[in-house]
């Protein structure tokens, strides 16, 4: 119990810590195998920064990754760990785009819709494993990996159907315009968007990526879990569970009932991403070849941010960042952007061990005894 | 239909086999206390070297162990993570489920000239099938008996890898402590048990068995590594290991079922028969999921898995 708290509530200096360490160790490998590091990471920097579209496609991307991190987040609250936000954005993202092309809805409505029954479907897709942990006991890592890949099957299923797939492809039919979440979608292909464009390259250029209404909506939601947590009965009860199970059961929470409502909302936070995903940027489901790694990434980016869900925010544009940014320097200096998942690796391996943190002053102080000794010396002033 | 039959068991066990080999290091890492959900990560490593070192150097046995080797090497990085500093075992094998594909496709790059896919191994080079000559001089090549039992190498060694680990764990002095540790660390550590010291072998050995899961794959099923190569099958091991109720012998059973399911999906896609293959699919976990419900209580996994042990502490 105690491991688990200190996991949630490490502190703002071990996540910066990790994150150099990951840094390093990605400029050492790359130094290692003939890349100049430096090079690297100012093409990453400059291939997030140096355009407004590359800063909108980051924006863009981190929208599925900051609610799949909330989901993550909001189970660990409750002292759950959900692996299966992977599956629950697939649920998600499959129902959305299955009420988004066969209900015919005026537009905002649609969305709304869309975007309610694709958290239902996955809520209770989350509330599965939480029945089986909280009515059977059942560790929860284990049924969300099955109900990851049932999911991955059932989408797959899905998009053989005749009625939903559209013919010589691998996909889905696109939803109705009416569900597309995309900003100025109608207007960026009219006569007029298109003359105004011409004239205004900059917002062309942005115009161009998917840029659409998902981050506003993610942000909004980041805010409204953070309230949930922190400031309604809910979310004390929630905590409370995660902090102390017996304690709380003691003080007339129910356990169960906790257990359950919690992997029902971080399945809806999931399948809220998966929602946002297709009415935002890919307009349908595709057959999966393998896992897309949404709910995966969801779990570094909730590691990341501390379980705390503004942090979701910051450590989602990050996560974005360094993929988006990553996969540039494939193209401008032929390294592997495989890189970055060493270094994502490498920050969660390092957040997992506090201790190793804590401990480095201490290995620092024995072999540089002049340094540290001043430098302690000046701590304790 | 005995000729069907026949190519179904095949499939089977071709495909069980890498899913054994992974299983298995689940099984000890498990029992000695340590959750490993890095398997996943370990596999790919060990298909990628496995599929390297195999088409350079021309040996498929130096290229398996190779495959053993690296798993071993990734899973040092959970063993120092885990047993040395304590960190909550998921969070630390979750890492490593990034870091083992990241550096499986990094190194691919610098090796095959800039692609996640490794060129393909001679035929000749790939795990031998040491059955072949006899079936031949008897001329059974295409029966029903050679669908079954002439099988790649590695196929034999994970069944009698089972064997070899189900004798250690409840047979010799060594698998009583590994057990002893999973279930009780303190009380072990008091008899003079190196808690540690046994974690850090079977971290690094599920990490072996995993790796060389990943190259029966790479060396064996197939002949070379890409992306998609393992996509799940670590995931797929963990599962079977629990399913198993966390022995040796249970999880290969389980193995057999999931790779059964394979088996028919294989073999129903070359026929007429029209069954949705993804549904087929499925059934495994759907099993599973069951299982797990009905026969609740009766699976017990070690008491002290998944929680990391200090000495001396409260």
């Amino acid at each position: 119990m105690n491991k688990r708290k200190r996991l949630l509530s490490h502190s703002f200096g071990i996540t910066v810590i990790s994150i150099l360490m990951g840094f390093i160790v990605g400029a050492i490998i790359l130094h290692r195998t003939g890349y100049n590091p430096f090079e690297a990471y100012g093409i990453m920097a400059r291939g997030v920064f140096e355009k407004p579209k590359y800063l909108v496609q980051t924006i863009i991307n981190s929208t599925p990754l900051i609610l799949t991190g909330l989901s993550v987040v909001f189970a660990f609250r409750t002292g759950l760990f959900n692996i299966g936000a992977e599956g629950q954005f697939i649920i998600g993202a499959l129902t959305a785009a299955w009420v988004g092309y066969f209900l015919k809805l005026p537009p905002v409505i649609h969305v709304v819709v869309v975007f309610f029954a694709a958290a239902i479907a996955a809520a209770l897709w989350g509330g599965i494993a939480g029945f089986f942990k909280a009515k059977l006991g059942i560790n929860e890592v284990i049924t969300t990996i099955m109900l990851n890949w049932i999911a991955f099957y059932t989408q797959n299923y899905f998009v053989t159907l005749e009625s939903f797939k559209k013919p010589d492809s691998e996909a889905s039919y696109a939803i109705q315009n009416t569900a597309s979440i995309v900003i100025l979608e109608g207007w960026k292909k009219s006569q007029a968007g298109r003359e105004w464009l011409k004239n205004h390259p900059i917002w062309r250029d942005v115009l161009k990526t998917d840029f659409n209404w998902g981050f506003l909506i993610a942000i909004l939601i980041a805010i409204l879990i953070w309230y949930i947590l922190n400031k309604t009965t809910l979310g004390y009860e929630l905590r409370a569970v995660g902090f102390n199970r017996f304690a709380a059961e003691y003080g007339g929470i129910s356990v169960k009932k906790s257990i359950v409502a919690s992997m029902m909302i971080a399945g809806a936070l999931a399948g809220a991403a998966g929602a946002l995903h297709v009415m935002g940027v890919s307009h349908k489901v595709s057959t999966l070849a393998t896992m897309e790694g949404y709910g995966f990434d969801g779990i570094a980016v909730s590691l990341i941010a501390g379980s705390s869900p503004i942090g979701c925010i910051l450590a989602g544009l990050l996560f974005s960042g360094l993929k988006y940014g990553g996969s540039k320097i494939q193209y401008t200096m032929n390294a592997p952007p495989e890189i970055i998942s060493i270094i994502i690796g490498v920050i969660v391996l390092f957040i997992a061990m506090p201790r190793l943190i804590d401990a480095i002053p201490k290995a620092v102080a024995k072999i540089m005894p002049f340094v540290s000794r001043r430098r302690g010396e000046k701590h304790v002033g | 239909m005995l000729d069907n039959i026949g190519i179904i068991i095949g499939i089977t066990l071709m495909y069980a086999t890498p899913l054994i080999y992974t299983a298995l290091g689940g099984v000890i890492s498990e029992n000695s206390g340590v959750v490993n959900i890095g398997l996943e990560g370990m596999m790919t490593l060990g298909a990628f070297v496995g599929a390297a070192v195999g088409y350079y150097m021309g040996n498929p046995w130096i290229a398996f162990l190779a495959a053993g080797a690296a798993g071993g090497l990734l899973a040092l990085c959970h063993a120092i993570a885990s047993v040395t500093f304590n960190a909550q075992q998921v969070v630390s094998g979750i890492a490593i489920n990034f870091i083992g594909p990241g550096l499986a496709m990094f190194l691919s790059r610098l090796f095959f000239k800039g692609a996640t896919m490794t060129k393909a191994i001679d035929i000749n080079h790939k795990i031998p099938k040491p059955l072949d000559p006899i079936f031949e001089g008897l001329s059974l090549q295409d029966s029903f008996l050679a669908q079954i039992f002439n099988q790649y190498a590695t196929v034999y060694i994970a069944f009698l890898l089972v064997f070899a680990m189900w004798f250690v764990m409840y047979k010799t002095r060594f698998g009583m402590r590994l057990r002893a540790v999973g279930e009780h660390p303190r009380a072990a550590d008091t008899l003079g048990i190196n808690v540690y010291r046994i974690r850090y072998i079977c971290v690094i050995l599920s990490g072996v068995f995993a790796g060389l899961g990943g190259a029966a794959m790479s060396l064996a099923v197939v002949s070379l590594f890409s992306p998609t190569l393992i996509s799940g099958q670590g995931f797929i091991a963990l599962a079977a290991m629990i399913f198993g109720n966390w022995k040796p012998q249970g999880a290969m059973g389980a193995c057999l079922l999931f790779g059964a399911a394979q088996g028919l999906v294989v073999f129903l896609g070359g026929t007429s028969i029209r069954v949705p293959s993804q549904l087929l699919s499925m059934l495994p976990y759907l099993i599973t999921l069951i299982v797990l419900a009905v026969f609740v209580g009766r699976s017990r996994m070690p008491k002290a898995d998944g929680i990391p042990y200090e000495k001396g502490g409260g």
